[in-house]
């Protein structure tokens, strides 16, 4: 148990190596290749093969900036909101006892549980002009579904438990005491939470808008159904991947798709990097 | 942080909530209450009401329809297949992550997430790019007249993909609190590591085990995105039961949309119920954390 499979020597040889390590290993570096290296790279040399003049062309049409922009945009706006309801939240689960506490705190999880169809279907019948909620805004001319707001609904609903589920095990460690010597310094209760309180939690707060936000960039099945798709209005990157595929334009929904993906791999980094953060803030 | 406090009134006196004003609890109450109502409840509860509004017997027949139902078997079969795949390569993962030191083994651990950040329409178009008419491989799979993309192999892939990293995420902490020591008194004392595993390691990491592979159901019975992109969504065929859902809101068959819709959210219902439980008996102690 206790021996390194993978010797830092200097002329490691692959096949070698594999004929010497146990079954779990050549399971986990096996699948990992077929299933997530080989398909990557595909996708990555195929993008390649538009040249690269061509790629920064279809990358940068009108279309599909229009598209970022709607993505990435309302992303940050649906992140930024559930940062701070997300972390109300957080703070009312962990500070106070109530009645229905635990059915909050189990709803909660329901955006990572239930299918993005069905949180699509239900959000745009909700938000709909005459439904529960989009009944509401009705007579101020303000329509939420199958309009770009229906795409913030959507993306706000898939965001709000990475907030929550980020900030709430590092308030439940966080020392009362703390607090406790600032409100006995004569702080206020606002003071003691801007100064004290809000610092701490900082990292843990832009981790979980981060993950949000990388989360909500991606998402597809709920916004597909709740938004029109129309371009320049609420037509997110991965609807107009689908949108090129459908028209067989292959080389288009690549160059999209791959623009989705390196924006995933850096937001991976920064998240790392909050996360390496976060944790040297709380030692 | 680590200023000395011990002089600090205890908590047990001087509870911080008590020292802000009083409104500010009741205050912050309703505005999580308003807040996860409108985003989360309302629309949950929304899908029941939709799917019963015509009462009980409209929603039976909408159930017993063909398509549906075949969409219900096909979502079955996947999950069947790509469940035990996932979970065993999970186990393989969770172990060599858990168990050894040796370089790149960060750079492992992000790759085993990636399928966590990487937007599902993109792990579909991967796998159309490779396996698909005009992927690296169409021409050869072509002569060959063996189908991926559209059909039943290319669904397994993408939800394979997509569900790729929640056994080895829920195991590898489990794995790492349980310790070696256990495995390695059962090898001195003769035990293969078939029986090492079978009787030391999982019934350690049972708990965990057991949330991952829920929560790896729960995804791939429930994954949209990256089905929609590989299946080519052919009502009957290659139509999952979200794909379903999505196919019959379209065609404004409302009724038979939230049908399908229920058992989904009964899914997810059923998850979290699950997620709660095994939660409270994965949960590592503090104490025992700093030990």
């Amino acid at each position: 148990m206790t021996t390194t499979p993978l010797q830092s020597s200097q002329n490691w040889n692959p096949l070698r190596w594999w004929g010497q390590v146990s079954w779990p290993w050549r399971i986990t570096v096996g699948y990992l290749t077929l299933m997530l290296l080989i398909p990557m790279t595909a996708m990555i040399l195929k993008s390649l093969t538009e040249g690269p003049v061509n790629f920064w062309q279809v990358a940068t049409d009108e279309v599909a900036v229009s598209s970022y922009e709607v993505t990435f945009v309302t992303a940050f706006i649906a992140a930024l909101i559930d940062g701070v309801f997300g972390l109300i939240t957080a703070w009312v689960l962990v500070r106070y006892n109530f009645p229905l506490k635990r059915l909050l705190e189990g709803v909660i999880d329901l955006p990572f549980a239930l299918p993005t169809a069905v949180a699509g279907l239900t959000l745009a019948t909700v938000y709909s002009d005459n439904g529960w909620i989009g009944s509401l805004f009705t007579p101020f001319g303000i329509r939420i579904s199958f309009t770009r707001l229906g795409v913030g609904v959507a993306m706000l609903f898939i965001a709000l438990p990475f907030v929550v589920r980020t900030v709430q095990p590092v308030l439940q460690e966080m020392e009362k005491d703390i607090e406790e010597a600032a409100w006995c310094l004569g702080a206020s209760p606002f003071q003691t939470f801007y100064k004290v309180v809000l610092p701490q939690l900082m990292p843990a707060v832009l981790t979980g808008v981060a993950l949000g936000f990388s989360r909500a960039v991606g998402e597809y099945g709920s916004i597909v159904i709740i938004a029109a798709g129309i371009p320049f209005q609420d037509l997110i990157s991965a609807v107009l991947v689908i949108q090129k595929l459908e028209q067989y334009d292959y080389a288009g929904a690549t160059v999209i798709g791959t623009v989705l993906l390196i924006f995933s791999l850096i937001s991976l980094l920064g998240i790392n990097f909050l996360q390496v953060w976060g944790r040297r803030h709380e030692s | 942080m680590s200023h000395d406090v011990s002089n600090a009134p205890s908590s047990d006196r001087i509870p911080p909530s008590t020292t802000s004003p009083v409104w500010v609890k009741p205050l912050l109450i309703s505005v999580v209450v308003l807040y996860l109502g409108v985003l989360l409840i309302l629309p949950m509860a929304n899908v029941f009401i939709q799917a019963f509004s015509q009462g009980i017997g409209a929603f039976w027949d909408n159930l017993l329809e063909r398509n549906f139902l075949a969409s219900v078997r096909l979502t079955l079969i996947v999950a069947l297949i790509v469940v035990p795949l996932n979970t065993i390569f999970g186990l393989c993962a969770a172990w060599v992550i858990a168990r050894h030191q040796f370089p790149g083994r960060t750079f492992l651990l992000s790759l085993i997430d990636l399928p966590f950040s990487v937007s599902p329409v993109v792990a579909g178009l991967m796998f159309v790019l490779l396996f698909g008419r005009n992927g690296w491989l169409g021409p050869w799979l072509n002569s060959m007249d063996i189908k991926i993309i559209f059909a039943l192999p290319g669904i397994l892939l993408a939800t394979a993909f997509i569900t790729m990293p929640f056994v080895a995420r829920e195991v590898i902490p489990v794995l790492e609190e349980a310790g070696s020591d256990q495995e390695e008194a059962a090898q001195t004392l003769g035990a293969n590591s078939w029986q090492t595993f079978w009787r030391v390691t999982l019934p350690n990491i049972r708990w965990g085990l057991l949330y991952g592979v829920i929560l790896t159901n729960s995804r791939a019975m429930g994954e949209f995105g990256a089905v929609a992109v590989v299946s080519g969504n052919i009502a009957g065929k290659t139509q999952t039961l979200p794909l379903f859902v999505e196919d019959a809101y379209k065609q404004y068959q409302t009724e038979s949309a939230y049908s399908a819709a229920v058992l989904l959210t009964l899914l997810a219902v059923v998850t979290l119920i699950a997620k709660e439980l095994l939660e409270r008996k994965t949960r590592v102690k503090p104490e025992e954390k700093d030990a």
